[in-house]
């Protein structure tokens, strides 16, 4: 699973947007997610592509995470 | 599912904590109590006081409302709470032979709250107060297994008792609004009631604290300390999470259940998006998780004895339940437990 797939599913579980409808362009707060959705969130792609993301990670937009992420599988 | 990524002080090898008593006698509840302050306080209360809204906290905590203080002593509500165990497990005061109190701090530094309880209610036992934060009713019933296992006890008092309202910063609108005020208590005999326990420690000073006194010594150099609850949520709620995973996952394998088994998971109030955090990632159903911080608040150590005093009253535990305790906090501490119920469940 692609890391933006994976981020997809993830918000689409949590909140009342579809999959196909989150690019790399959403927002997580306009998602609604707070700052202990965005740490679940983490922990779930860590958890998913065993990775270590530090918790202080300024993250706004789906892209900031999935290139967070492919940065630290490389 | 790609192994879990734990937290970086998860890393270091450490000897197992799970202790079970398979075959040897342990404990058994045999009495619940509780008590809150009168003073209920609503978040809609709580947003005359600082820059927040109902919405704002009970969409990201759960908590609609919590008891503080005003007139009561800690003490006060431990004694409360300590004689409602008492009549539920009908055992005089002068049948005790322990009374442990969890706490992060009693009324006074000295006597502890255990001494101050033991005198009020007219008990002659040895006393003593346990901190260990949000875990400390748990600790405390792992101390009480050593007693029962050295067999220097017969009854035993354990209270978990704490004032939050005395910790926070009122003017931090991020921290007021989480915790609350009371006291819960159990009264404990020998029995086959305790399957399992375990419980962890991870010093950490940057996390979740609230300072000490400092004094008003001539001869050390003063220092500025803001002297209230100070508290990182996301590290806290990722501590949070993963100890509770793994600490039920811990307990109910050693007691030799699975995860279906478990009758009652009484998880430690803090933040409802950490019980859910945690009951995403296991398989123990949704139905059995039972809470009661939507009017209580985060009240530390005493939230799960609280919780055990609201479920027994009110005839929800039946005789041979299984209960899972977990609780996370202050320390960094955590520690979880399986009871077996062996009381008789409250005619309603």
């Amino acid at each position: 699973m692609t890391v933006l797939n994976k981020v997809a599913e993830i918000l689409a579980d949590h909140t009342d947007v579809a999959v196909e409808e989150i690019t790399m362009e959403t927002n997580f707060e306009k998602l609604g997610l707070d700052s202990l959705d965005m740490v679940d969130l983490v922990m779930q792609m860590e958890e998913e592509f065993d990775v270590k993301i530090a918790i202080n990670q300024q993250l706004a937009q789906v892209s900031d995470l999935v290139k967070l992420i492919e940065g630290l599988q490389n | 599912m790609a192994k879990k990524q734990l937290m970086p002080w998860f890393n270091t090898v450490r000897p197992k904590y799970e202790r079970v008593m398979k075959n040897s006698m342990s404990f058994q509840i045999i009495g619940t109590g509780s008590a809150y302050p009168v003073c209920i306080k609503t978040n809609d209360e709580l947003s005359q006081l600082v820059d927040t809204t109902d919405e704002w906290i009970s969409s990201r905590t759960g908590i609609k409302s919590r008891h503080i203080s005003t007139t009561e002593s800690l003490s006060e509500l431990a004694v409360t709470a300590a004689k409602q165990a008492l009549e539920d497990a009908n055992v005089k005061s002068e049948e005790l032979s322990l009374i442990i109190c969890a706490t992060i701090q009693g009324d006074y530094v000295t006597p502890s709250l255990a001494c101050v309880v033991q005198k009020e209610i007219g008990a002659k036992c040895p006393a003593f107060d346990v901190n260990a934060a949000c875990s400390g009713f748990i600790y405390g019933l792992d101390i009480a297994l050593g007693y029962y296992e050295r067999k220097k006890a017969d009854k035993v008092l354990i209270i978990a008792a704490e004032t939050m309202s005395k910790h926070v910063n009122w003017k931090d609108r991020a921290t007021c609004v989480l915790f609350g005020d009371g006291a819960g208590a159990v009264v404990l005999s020998a029995g086959d009631g305790l399957v399992a326990i375990k419980t962890t420690a991870s010093g950490a000073t940057d996390i979740l604290t609230i300072p000490g006194r400092t004094g008003n010594n001539p001869f050390s150099e003063p220092k500025a300390i803001d002297d209230y609850l100070y508290m990182n949520g996301p590290e806290v709620f990722k501590f949070a999470v993963t100890s509770m995973c793994r600490d039920l996952k811990d307990v109910i394998a050693a007691a030799g259940l699975t995860e279906t088994e478990i009758d009652m998971v009484l998880p430690h109030q803090a933040n409802l998006k950490i019980i859910e955090g945690a009951m995403n990632r296991l398989k123990i159903p949704e139905e059995k998780y039972y809470g009661n911080i939507e009017h209580s608040g985060n009240i530390s150590a005493a939230s799960i004895p609280i919780l055990l005093d609201e479920l027994n009253k009110a005839g929800l535990i039946k005789k041979g339940f299984k209960l899972a305790l977990s609780s996370f906090g202050g320390g960094l501490t955590s520690a979880a437990c399986v009871i077996k119920w062996n009381k008789e469940a409250v005619q309603k």
